[in-house]
Parts: C-alpha cells; sequence; structure tokens
C-alpha cells in the first residue's frame, strides 16, 4: 500500500531518466542520507563510529569498484587489495613528499595513479579470459606486497615497514576528530556511489554488461572489448586506490602492506557476492554483511569465552564464517540485492496480492 | 664437471624436483575442474586437513599403513559430504559461485582441521631421509637430496595411476564423459553425483599424498594450506584441465623460479619467488590463453 507507483506518471524524457524513478525510492534515498549525516553522529558512540562505520563505508567504496569489475563486467579479480595498496602508499608518498597538496586532491591522485596500475594489471585480459585471467590478477597481489616489502623507498626510506599517515586538512580545516573522519569519508561515499549508479546506466556501463553477458556478441555489434575492458579495470581501480587511501589515512592511520593482502581481495570478492554482482545497492550490503558477522560472531563467542579456550573459538569462527558463505550461497546465489528486488515487488502488491 | 655447471644442474634439478611437488597439489585442482568445471580454492585446505588427520592419526600410536588407510577414508566420507551438503544444491549455478562456495569451504575446513586437531606444528616422518643422495654426489659434485628424489617417484606412480584410472573402465569411462559434458553424460545415464563425489575423493587421496610429503618437508602445520597458491601457476601454465600440463607446468615453473631465484634474486632484492612463477606463467599464457596443454578455447555466438 505504500510502496506503490500509481499515479507517478512520467510525463517528460528527464523524469524517464531519473535514477530512483519511483517517489518512494527518492524519500528512503533523502531519509538515508539525513540518517547518516544527521541522525548517526548523535545517536552513536565513538567507538561505533570508529570501529565499525568508518570501515563499513570504506569498504562500500572498495566493493562498487570490484563490483564493476567483476559484477558490471564479468572479469573476474582476485587483486583488488593490490590496488587498494597501490591507492594508500600513492596517497601517501604524494601528502608526504608534496605537503601543498590539499588533501582530497591528494586521495584522487591516489585513485588515478591505482586506475593506471589497474589497466596494466587488466591489459592481458583481451587474450586471457576466466580463471586464468582470476589467477593473473593473483599476480598483480603478490607483486604488489613483494615491492612494498622490499623497497623502502615508498614508506621514505623508513626501517619499519609500517608508518604514520601525516595529518589531513580540508580547506584549512584540522581533520582530527572521529567525527570529522566520518563526515570526510561520507562525502567519497556519496559522490563516489552516485557517480557509479549514473556511471553504469550509461554507453559505457552498457557496453561492460555486454562484455559481460558474451564478449563476442559484443564485439560483433560493435563494442570495442580492448577499451571496454580496460576502462572497467580503471574505474575499478580507481574506486579501489581511494578505499585503499582512506582506509590507511582514516581508519587504521598508517600504510602497512600486510593491511592489504590476499585475503582482503577476497574479503571484498565475498562483500559483492553476498550482496549482489551487478548491483550497486548490493555492494552496501555485502559489506555490512562482512563487516558485521565476525563482529557478531565475535560477541557470540564472548558468551562461551569461559567454558571454551580462545584459539577453539576463533576455529569455530572460521568454521561458522565458511558455513554461513556456502548457506548463503546456497539459499540465495544471487545475493541480497536480489532479496531486497523480491521484497519490493511483494510490497507493490501488498496487502492485496492477487 | 666445472663447479659453474655443477651449481647450475644443481639448480635446475632442485627446481625439477620442487616442480613435481607443486604438481602434486596441482593435480587435485586438476582432478575437480576436469570433472565438474569448479575452480576448487579450498584444495589447500584440504592438503592441511588430510595431513592433519593423518598425522595425528600416526601420533596415536597407529600402524603406518593403517594411519594411511584411516585418513583415506576420512577424505572419501568428507568428499561423500561435499557432494551432498555443498555441490548438489548448487548444481547448474555459474562457475563463479561455485568459486565462492569452495573459499566458504576453504574457511570452513581450516577451522575443522584446526578445531578437530590443533594448531600446533607436528613433526611428520614418513620413512624417506632428507640426505644428499651420496654417489651423486661423490661421481658428479652434484648434490641432490633424496627425498626430493624419492617425491618425485612417488608422484610419477600417482600420475600414472590417475591416467590408468580416467582411462580404463567403467569408472574412467564416465570420468572422462563427465568431463566433456555434464549434462550429455547425465542424459545418457551417468549418475553425476557418484562421480563428482569420487572425483572429490580422488582429489581428497591426491591431497593426502601431498600433506604427507610437503609435511615431513615443512612440519604440519596452517603454512602447508598456502602451497595452493604456489600450486596455482602451474595450474595456469599447464592448463586448468589437463593431468599432463600439471605435471609439465609444474617442472617449468619448478626450475624457472629457482634459477631465478638464485640468478635474478639477489640482483633485484630478494624474496622474488612469492610472484616469480606467476610472471613466468603469464608470459606463457599470452601466448596460449588456455594454457599448454589445456582445451582449446572454441568460442560461439
Amino acid at each position: 500500500m505504500l510502496y506503490r507507483e500509481t499515479g507517478q506518471f512520467k510525463t517528460s524524457y528527464k523524469k524517464d531518466m531519473a535514477i530512483f524513478p519511483i517517489r518512494q525510492d527518492r524519500w528512503a534515498v533523502v531519509a538515508m542520507l539525513i540518517f547518516v549525516v544527521v541522525v548517526v553522529p548523535l545517536i552513536a558512540t565513538e567507538h561505533v563510529i570508529a570501529g565499525y562505520l568508518i570501515p563499513l563505508l570504506i569498504w562500500s567504496i572498495a566493493a562498487i569498484g570490484l563490483n564493476i569489475l567483476t559484477g558490471y563486467t564479468g572479469q573476474l579479480s582476485l587483486g583488488h587489495g593490490a590496488f587498494m595498496a597501490v591507492g594508500a602508499y600513492a596517497a601517501y608518498n604524494l601528502a608526504s613528499r608534496i605537503p601543498e597538496l590539499p588533501i582530497i586532491l591528494v586521495f584522487l591522485l591516489a585513485g588515478l595513479i591505482a586506475a593506471i596500475f589497474g589497466v596494466l594489471v587488466g591489459s592481458p585480459s583481451l587474450r586471457i579470459k576466466g580463471f586464468y585471467l582470476a589467477v593473473a590478477t593473483l599476480a598483480a597481489q603478490f607483486f604488489v606486497e613483494w615491492v612494498f616489502a622490499t623497497f623502502s623507498w615508498f614508506v621514505g626510506g623508513a626501517a619499519s615497514m609500517v608508518i604514520d599517515t601525516p595529518k589531513m586538512a580540508v580547506f584549512g580545516y584540522q581533520i582530527t576528530s572521529t567525527l570529522d573522519n566520518y563526515y570526510l569519508i561520507l562525502g567519497f561515499v556519496v559522490v563516489g556511489t552516485l557517480f557509479a549508479k549514473n556511471l553504469v546506466r550509461s554507453e559505457i556501463g552498457r557496453a561492460w554488461m555486454a562484455i559481460r553477458d558474451m564478449d563476442v556478441a559484443a564485439e560483433v555489434i560493435g563494442i570495442q572489448p580492448l577499451y571496454t575492458k580496460l576502462s572497467a579495470f580503471a574505474v575499478s581501480s580507481f574506486y579501489g586506490g581511494v578505499a585503499g587511501a582512506l582506509y590507511a589515512f582514516c581508519y587504521v592511520k598508517s600504510v602497512d602492506f600486510t593491511a592489504f593482502d590476499l585475503f582482503v581481495s577476497l574479503k571484498v570478492l565475498f562483500m559483492i557476492i553476498i550482496g549482489g554482482m551487478g548491483s550497486i545497492l548490493g555492494c552496501f550490503l555485502g559489506a555490512t554483511f562482512i563487516v558485521a558477522l565476525p563482529i557478531i560472531l565475535n560477541e557470540l563467542m564472548h558468551l562461551f569465552s569461559g567454558q571454551i579456550p580462545s584459539a577453539m573459538l576463533s576455529n569455530i569462527e572460521h568454521m561458522i564464517f565458511g558455513g554461513l558463505i556456502i548457506f548463503f550461497l546456497i539459499v540465495e546465489p544471487h545475493g541480497l540485492a536480489r532479496l531486497w528486488m523480491t521484497a519490493k515487488e511483494k510490497l507493490r502488491l501488498w496487502p492485496f496480492p492477487h | 664437471m666445472p663447479m659453474e655447471l655443477a651449481f647450475f644442474i644443481e639448480v635446475l634439478v632442485a627446481g625439477l624436483l620442487s616442480g613435481v611437488m607443486y604438481s602434486l597439489v596441482a593435480l587435485g585442482f586438476v582432478l575437480i575442474f576436469k570433472a565438474s568445471g569448479v575452480f576448487n580454492f579450498a584444495q589447500g585446505a584440504m592438503v592441511l586437513f588430510a595431513a592433519l588427520t593423518f598425522v595425528r592419526i600416526l601420533e596415536m600410536g597407529v600402524n603406518f599403513w593403517l594411519a594411511i588407510a584411516i585418513a583415506l577414508a576420512v577424505m572419501i566420507v568428507l568428499a561423500i559430504i561435499i557432494e551432498r551438503v555443498m555441490l548438489r544444491p548448487l548444481v547448474a549455478q555459474p562457475v563463479i559461485i561455485l568459486f565462492m562456495a569452495t573459499i566458504g569451504l576453504n574457511y570452513f575446513l581450516e577451522g575443522l582441521a584446526q578445531g578437530i586437531w590443533d594448531s600446533q606444528v607436528h613433526g611428520l616422518d614418513i620413512g624417506i631421509p632428507d640426505v644428499p643422495w651420496m654417489s651423486l654426489l661423490e661421481s658428479t659434485n652434484i648434490l641432490i637430496s633424496l627425498f626430493d628424489v624419492w617425491s618425485a617417484v612417488i608422484c610419477g606412480v600417482l600420475v600414472l595411476f590417475l591416467a590408468f584410472f580416467f582411462q580404463k573402465g567403467r569408472i574412467g569411462r564416465a570420468l572422462r564423459a563427465v568431463a566433456d559434458d555434464n549434462q550429455a553424460a547425465m542424459s545418457v545415464g551417468i549418475p553425476l553425483q557418484l562421480i563428482w563425489a569420487i572425483v572429490w575423493a580422488t582429489a581428497g587421496m591426491v591431497a593426502l599424498v601431498a600433506g604427507a610429503i610437503w609435511g615431513q618437508r615443512l612440519g604440519v602445520q596452517f603454512s602447508i594450506s598456502l602451497v595452493a597458491l604456489k600450486a596455482l601457476p602451474v595450474l595456469i601454465l599447464g592448463g586448468f584441465n589437463s593431468i599432463a600440463g600439471a605435471i609439465i607446468g609444474g617442472l617449468i615453473i619448478g626450475a624457472s623460479e629457482k634459477v631465478a631465484e638464485v640468478y635474478l634474486g639477489p640482483i633485484i632484492g630478494g624474496g622474488i619467488e612469492s610472484w616469480v612463477a606467476y610472471f613466468i606463467a603469464m608470459l606463457f599464457l599470452i601466448a596460449r590463453p588456455q594454457g599448454l596443454f589445456g582445451e582449446k578455447i572454441i568460442e560461439r555466438v
């Protein structure tokens, strides 16, 4: 009864092309924005924002990046952690070597550098496909880890490989508190989501999806596979790079290559599979699921912390995590976004289904 | 023989032999990929699970051969459970979903293996001494471990057995039919579920052999499951669906990795073995995108 588009007519082309064509969706988005900008800082404790919300938002950006590559263009990548690492290190070097650069520009440039790296990694994708490409992206993952572990130039010649990030200021305003960081990340998330949402419905987004569905057929109807695949790699690693830079600067506040290992790549992949491939909303749902699951498991395990030794607890946590992933894939292989779509379809007819 | 040359041969042979050990792990991947098109990320966890089961049973004072039989039985039961619980409901899903499910399985098995047994380092002695091959050392001045030679022999026997298994008999024919086309095989009455269980059980057996050999080398512990990552370049080099490819790929990767590590490593900074194998594999892939022995990719619109 509440969620129904009856009476909402599209009387102009502009209305027909709106991102959220249904009024209720627009309200929901505005309500959500008000909630995260105004309400969350009022009700959430600093611990919740720093520990849960900031990583959730950063992982969402990373997941959008991977979803563009894997979900929309169909190129399976196990090297997203490498793109994040390149972004983080690029941002650190730009910020510490050229202190005059505004921090937002630093993040964007870090994203660009990651994008260039992504194009390099993606260049064999024209010939190598499927799981062969996935393993090839693993090469990038291990190579990047090795480069940052071996050459101390990237951390300014410091002996320890973990180094603190410099202070940040936006238009002269010093970013110090957790809330400042939260708003900075939120800004990136909002702009990035809007950009991605529009990108995937534009010409390039449709070309990506055509390549995903069948690249030979897409080539036959005049889509350039090289340009399309590489642009997906570039955009995807741009998001990855920005997410990595934000992760280093706003969340852990240090640059450390071990924070971007293979398991990070797998984690982001989990997010988009569980959230829903080829869905921007799914990135947020998946990131929420993957960030929340270990926390909930951990809390649950604390109940038993007296009876069972801690090593056993971490093993049980592993088993539950793996088991839930399998369970989820069996029950809903198209992810949480599909569940949401089904719910929406049901809501349209509620409470009088035929 | 001059020292330089002897050293080169030594490095080369050591590389070839360690390559055989990579192919052991790669074989497990190939078996499953061939029969079901699933890229089984959990192969490393299966190696860990098999090795831990084996070593803990041995530590209980069970006879060596009995312990192998028990561990094998455990792997077969595991394969049946995996087929029932995970693969059967996921039939006809896109391969990426199955791939993600095996990553979930990877987490699950890691937890299970270390939960049932424990996460300490267990020394494992499978009765092969890790000493230099003395007669070869004396005659040609080349230092090669007897252990490497023996593991290469074991691997060779295993490959012969698998090749035989795949070629002969009812099960072998059914396996090849399923590998060719799942649906066509099903329509002529081949029980797909049974074949998958057999394949996963065989992969479990290969994992047990790999786990036992790697276990003596590295000690049975969590890091043994990371050996699977070493096997991936072997896999893409040889081709996902070729048993011979896994062996030849292992030899090429093992040899070039060792040579690169010894001669190139000092120039550009150590620790390059984590990625150099991937680079070599990628160079081959650009020339032949389906791997050396993989089936030709035919695309139809």
